[in-house]
């Protein structure tokens, strides 16, 4: 019975079927988020979440990897991700519906100001001194890792980066290292910081609202909730040995063998369809690619200017509408790519590998 | 009599030079305890009412703050301990385990690094929540990023000090990603453009692996010990000394872009 259990919830945490169902999860939490973030709905998933928890560790090998000394902020930060998201849509949503009646945001309930001595410098020594008797009694309680010494010879299976650069890992399986590892983390860098300048809706500053920032803020979620920190919970957690899946219950297998399947979109045109055999020149092999992936990131945002997007583009202006379509394009390859895999086995779009020009 | 002993004191000259202020249960004095003391000195000496609640800040970036303080402290510490050379990296580590009764030292250091970046992309989500980046804060949302990247820079960096086989091999994989940059990056797309094929010289790359972005980063060709040194001194000297003075500008900023974000009057329904 148990087993049976631990055999679905380990089929259930393949990527095909987990990052589907935990995007799904996302946009229902966004648009139920009035009923979703009530105490008592929200107490109800938290205590599901911990009795998860606390039963799985019962299995030595969920054990065996959440409780590796490393792997523990993870954890820490999975829950305070999940507190924290639910205390600022909780208060957007009471704001929400306090402004749809025609009352001011809760922010703005009194207007007084405190002095700063001694209130605010209490809470600021205060909350000091409790995060310093957590970290020391966190340091306490669990040493610091320490392996063997440093050998380049012997590869541990898996290698990973430190956590948090596992979102960036987990995007090797989807992209070459130039755009995983270079391109998408200097356009995360940049898209972050042109946030403020592509934002040109004036309210939903100073106070939690959702109703007033709808897109910016499921699109921030998305990125952070989806693409940084659920990509770090699978590559911690269930990327084992040569970056196979594991799922939560199951043993680290060295051998485990996955067949590689995965074809590139050239291949499909000229071997599936055409039934040609591949041009022996790079460019009418990967023209095809190369034309979708333009038309994708270069043709597609005048379209929608002139289309669906006429009234943002008219509120955004030319450099703002193309900065924003850039970021947010290149954002979307990661799960539109994750798509693809999926359903065609696509390994790449375009490859050229004789220049290293793989998407 | 303790009145007596109390106004001796506090109408001596040496204590009037160090505190310029009576007790602090009167406005004046409550104000003054902030404008004359540096450190409280970030602060204004009065905040909104709302910006004291647990609820809208969270308190992440007086965390994310307080744990630069207790990494620098609890790093100076390992530093007298440490040498950064690969006969003694990993034995210093190991005696400060070994030979250190109850020694957490570097258990703070450690969990504290981990903890900041979580405090940080919590601060991060707590100003994007509540729109503090839209203007006039535009600007310090973006020293706040550089931040972000910071923090993460100095934990990484960190990582693989202990010189062991969980710090360089996720040192290793870190950093293979530098290969592969665009241009100057011997396995990266465009590296074999920059060849200077036209002047009859094509099996000689420009870029290879003894002089791309990876060799800058690692100081070799592979995490070797000239890369422990090159991140012993990004760790403990320039990062964190970037890091000081951009979180300087990040605080300054705030004071100067009106202090903590508060609803505008502007929270209206109606559509702009």
């Amino acid at each position: 019975m148990i087993e049976t259990l631990k055999h679905c919830i380990n089929a259930l945490a393949a990527p095909t079927i987990f990052l589907p169902l935990v995007a799904a999860a996302f946009f229902l939490v966004l648009h139920f988020y009035r009923t979703i973030t009530r105490p008592k709905v929200a107490l109800g998933i938290l205590i599901g979440a911990i009795l998860f928890y606390v039963v799985s560790l019962f299995d030595p090998n969920f054990q065996h990897i959440v409780a590796k000394p490393d792997n523990v902020p993870i954890t820490i930060m999975l829950l305070l991700c999940g507190f924290c998201v639910w205390l600022a849509l909780r208060q957007a949503a009471i704001n929400d519906e306090r402004m749809e009646r025609g009352l001011p945001p809760l922010e703005k309930e009194s207007s007084e100001t405190i002095f700063v001595w001694p209130d605010l410098v209490y809470i600021e020594f205060l909350s000091a001194i409790l995060v310093g008797v957590i970290l020391t009694l966190w340091s306490i309680e669990l040493k610091a890792p320490l392996e063997q010494p440093a050998s380049p010879f012997k590869a541990p299976n898996p290698s990973k980066a430190p956590w948090y650069f596992l979102g960036l890992q987990e995007m090797l399986v989807y992209f070459d290292p130039w755009l995983a590892g270079v391109v998408f983390p200097s356009l995360i860098i940049s898209g972050l910081i042109s946030i403020p300048y592509m934002d040109t809706n004036p309210r939903g500053s100073g106070y939690y609202s959702f109703k007033q920032r709808r897109m910016s803020i499921t699109i921030y979620l998305f990125g952070f909730l989806f693409l940084w920190v659920t990509l770090i919970m699978l590559g911690t957690f269930f990327r084992g040995p040569n970056w196979n899946f594991f799922g939560p219950y199951e043993f680290w297998d060295v051998h485990k063998v996955e067949p590689l399947v995965n074809i590139n979109l050239s291949e499909i045109i000229y071997v599936k369809l055409l039934h040609t055999g591949m041009p022996a020149h790079w460019l009418p092999r990967e023209i095809w690619g190369l034309l979708l992936v333009g038309f994708y990131l270069f043709a597609l945002p005048p379209i929608l200017q002139k289309t669906v997007l006429k009234k943002f583009y008219a509120e955004m202006g030319f450099v703002r509408y193309n900065v924003f379509m850039m970021h947010f394009l290149m954002m979307m390859m990661l799960p539109l790519k994750m798509i693809c895999r999926w359903m065609f086995n696509l390994k790449y779009f375009v490859a050229v590998t004789e220049f290293f020009f793989n998407i | 009599m303790w009145d007596k002993i109390k106004n001796y004191v506090t109408d001596s000259q040496v204590w009037k030079s160090v505190i310029r202020h009576g007790y602090p249960d009167t406005r004046r004095n409550r104000v003054l305890v902030v404008l004359t003391n540096v450190f409280l000195h970030l602060h204004p000496t009065k905040v909104p009412a709302h910006s004291l609640k647990l609820s809208y800040t969270w308190c992440m970036g007086g965390l994310t703050f307080f744990l630069f303080l207790v990494e620098t402290l609890t790093g100076v510490l390992l530093m007298f301990y440490y040498r950064p050379v690969g006969e003694y990296a990993y034995n210093d580590i190991l005696a400060l385990r070994e030979h250190v009764p109850l020694g957490i030292m570097r258990e703070i250091h450690r969990w504290g690094a981990h903890a900041m970046v979580i405090t940080v992309w919590l601060h991060m989500l707590r100003v994007f929540l509540t729109g503090s980046y839209k203007p006039p804060r535009e600007f310090n949302w973006g020293v706040g990023v550089i931040l972000l990247t910071l923090t993460l820079l100095l934990s990484f960096t960190g990582y693989l000090l202990p010189w062991d086989q969980l710090a360089i091999w996720a040192i290793t994989v870190g950093s293979n990603m530098a290969r592969a940059t665009p241009f100057v990056g011997h396995e990266g797309p465009g590296s074999k453009l920059l060849n200077p094929g036209l002047l009859g010289m094509e099996d000689i790359p420009l870029i290879h692996a003894t002089d791309d972005a990876r060799f800058v980063l690692l100081g070799g060709p592979f995490v070797g010990e000239a890369t422990l040194l090159r991140f012993y001194v990004l760790h403990c000297v320039f990062i964190p000394l970037a890091a000081a003075t951009l979180i300087a500008v990040h605080f300054w900023r705030v004071r100067k872009d009106g202090g903590i974000s508060s609803p505008t009057d502007d929270f209206s329904q109606k559509p702009l």
